[in-house]
């Protein structure tokens, strides 16, 4: 995923009311949609099926791009090269401390934009846009000639400060669009019974954004453990998971890439659901 | 009780603008100061040896004639794969999210993960699964080749074509999600209304969800254009020497070459192009809803 990618997953995940369908007539223009649009699935899974095949692969060489026989081994011994383990490890590190730091600037920014009206706030709203509409490349190339200007030596710290620079805008605008219906007279009602400032934030305000803002931090931590192309320029010699891939790529590609590249995409389906039958159990129940 | 309210509104009159102070801190060091120096890069003269190279500003606009000439040719085939790119993810997207939309009942919103799921998968792994099934001697090109359908270059990898569908691809998701957004909002009774006054399907479809389908089309586009235009993965897996795109230059020059003021100038040409597109386009297209 790439920035660009907050708004759009945020707004999709909003459900809006709408009247009911009346049974459309089936017809062979209907069965056509359908099977375009079944056709358009398929070769979205397509690769993905191919990484988890070859996570299966025993490879002859040192590339896993042909098939030679299934075993088992790959999955056995998933962290059987130390360096991959490693740059997975520090991907897991920079997701969670960047997105830490991000998802505090970016919620409060959200919760003010959205609570009452205020002088500058189309000018915030409008600049906080601006990071999501730089091409990455650009982005990586603008933070490179910061570090450089200021002679900071590219590692650990310059990631982290890049990663933290893209996801605030991203984060602001997730948990802005989901707190957006919000009813913020709930913080008044609570300071006229008489709880304080503090504790209508603790009591109120934090368990009703709570579930946007965990959407919006798990979006980031997903995007941070995914960027390989602002890292690529603000890295140095240290090496996260995407650019140990892209190293592989040129001199050999272990079928544990595929092993852990569906690992994580089984957490994510486990982490879809929880959220998907926790969504309705609060609907329903 | 009005009282309180109005108290407590008052006593936050300075809040929003305290709460708004980290953030904007940090995008003011980490977004805004580095396009200075990025600009003050693209300005710059290099000098020195070879082994200790200087650098220094000096309003040097020749820059920004010198990257775009000698990388004419990468700048052009950027935004033509782009703009190719684009129009088949619109081309693609559109009937998965009408179906999702309109057509898919209680799976909407499995449907809705269905699609999203892919991209858990790191976009390089996407890319190199790509890689496999385009490869010379993969199923899809002997299978292209027995049928007669293979391209005159007799393979797949390393084509124009293979690296506009890498881009398609990796960013068709926002092309998708948007769509799927504005056309949930279409109510369907507006459908039935103009089926009533007799109004065929195309012109259904022409008149009625073509514009209220519009502010999708428009944000899709540019979420899918924008990172597109920049990217030098799809180019550096699936393509060749040339199909390089601009991203793979601005990549070797700041990180290889360390011609930092060619790359800093064709980086932040780029950034303008784009800025300059983005408002045409809105203006084109007519609205100001973004997302």
């Amino acid at each position: 995923m790439t920035t660009q990618a907050g708004a759009a997953v945020a707004a999709a995940a909003q459900p809006t009311p709408k009247a009911k369908i009346v049974k459309p007539r089936r017809n062979w223009a209907d069965l056509l949609l359908r099977i375009v649009a079944g056709l358009v699935l398929l070769y979205l899974f397509l690769p993905i099926l191919v990484i988890i095949l070859f996570s299966f692969n025993k490879p002859a060489g040192k590339f896993n791009y042909t098939w030679q026989g299934f075993t088992l081994d790959n999955w056995l011994h998933p962290f059987k090269y130390p360096p991959l383990t490693e740059a997975l490890k520090l991907s897991l590190n920079v997701a969670a401390v960047s997105t830490a730091v991000a998802v505090v600037l970016g919620t409060l920014v959200a919760i003010a934009l959205v609570r009452q009206r205020w002088r500058g706030q189309s000018a915030v709203d409008t600049f906080l846009v601006l990071p999501l509409t730089a091409p990455e490349v650009v982005m990586g190339a603008a933070l490179l000639t910061l570090f450089l200007d200021f002679s900071w030596p590219a590692g650990y710290t310059t990631i982290l400060l890049s990663h933290i620079a893209f996801e605030v805008s991203f984060i602001a605008m997730t948990v802005r669009a989901r707190v957006r219906g919000f009813d913020w007279t709930l913080e008044d009602a609570s300071l006229d019974l008489g709880a304080g400032p503090t504790r209508t934030f603790f009591k109120i305000t934090l368990p009703l954004i709570v579930p946007g803002i965990i959407a919006a931090a798990m979006l980031s931590f997903a995007l941070s453990l995914d960027d390989f192309i602002i890292t690529y320029f603000v890295s140095g010699s240290t090496v996260t998971y995407p650019l140990y891939v892209n190293a592989a790529v040129k001199a050999a590609v272990p079928p544990q890439i595929n092993v852990l590249a569906t690992a994580i995409l089984l957490v994510s389906l486990i982490l879809l659901a929880i959220g998907t039958l926790y969504r309705r159990k609060k609907f329903v129940g | 009780m009005a009282g309180a309210a109005t108290s407590s509104r008052q006593r936050s009159k300075i809040a929003p603008y305290l709460m708004v102070l980290p953030a904007l801190a940090y995008l003011a060091i980490f977004f805004v100061v580095p396009f200075f120096s990025l600009a003050r890069t693209s300005l710059s003269e290099t000098g020195g040896s070879v082994f200790m190279p200087t650098m220094e500003f000096a309003w040097d606009f020749g820059n920004y004639i010198d990257a775009f000439v000698l990388y004419r040719d990468q700048i052009f085939r950027s935004f033509g794969y782009a703009l190719v790119a684009t129009v088949l993810c619109l081309l693609l997207a559109f009937p998965l999210a009408y179906v999702i939309a309109f057509k898919a009942g209680r799976f909407k919103n499995l449907l809705l993960g269905l699609v999203i799921l892919p991209f858990f998968v790191t976009f390089l792994i996407r890319t190199i699964a790509w890689k496999t099934i385009l490869a010379d001697e993969g199923w899809v090109v002997s299978t292209l080749g027995a049928v007669g359908l293979l391209p005159d270059e007799g393979r797949l990898l390393s084509t124009s074509w293979a690296v506009i569908g890498g881009l398609t691809y990796n960013w068709i998701i926002f092309m998708i999600l948007p769509l799927y957004v504005s056309l949930e909002k279409i109510d369907p009774r507006l459908l039935e209304a103009s089926k009533d006054l007799y109004s065929s399907a195309p012109r259904s479809f022409r008149r009625v969800i073509m514009p209220l389908a519009m502010p999708g089309v428009l944000a899709g586009s540019m979420l899918v254009f924008i990172p597109a235009v920049g990217d030098f993965i799809n180019a550096d897996y699936l393509g060749s020497t040339q199909t390089t795109m601009i991203g793979n230059v601005i990549q070797k020059q700041f990180l290889v070459v360390k011609d930092y003021p060619a790359a800093a100038a064709l980086s932040l040409g780029l950034m303008l192009i784009i800025l300059v597109g983005v408002l045409l386009y809105t203006r084109a297209l007519g609205t100001e809803d973004l997302v």
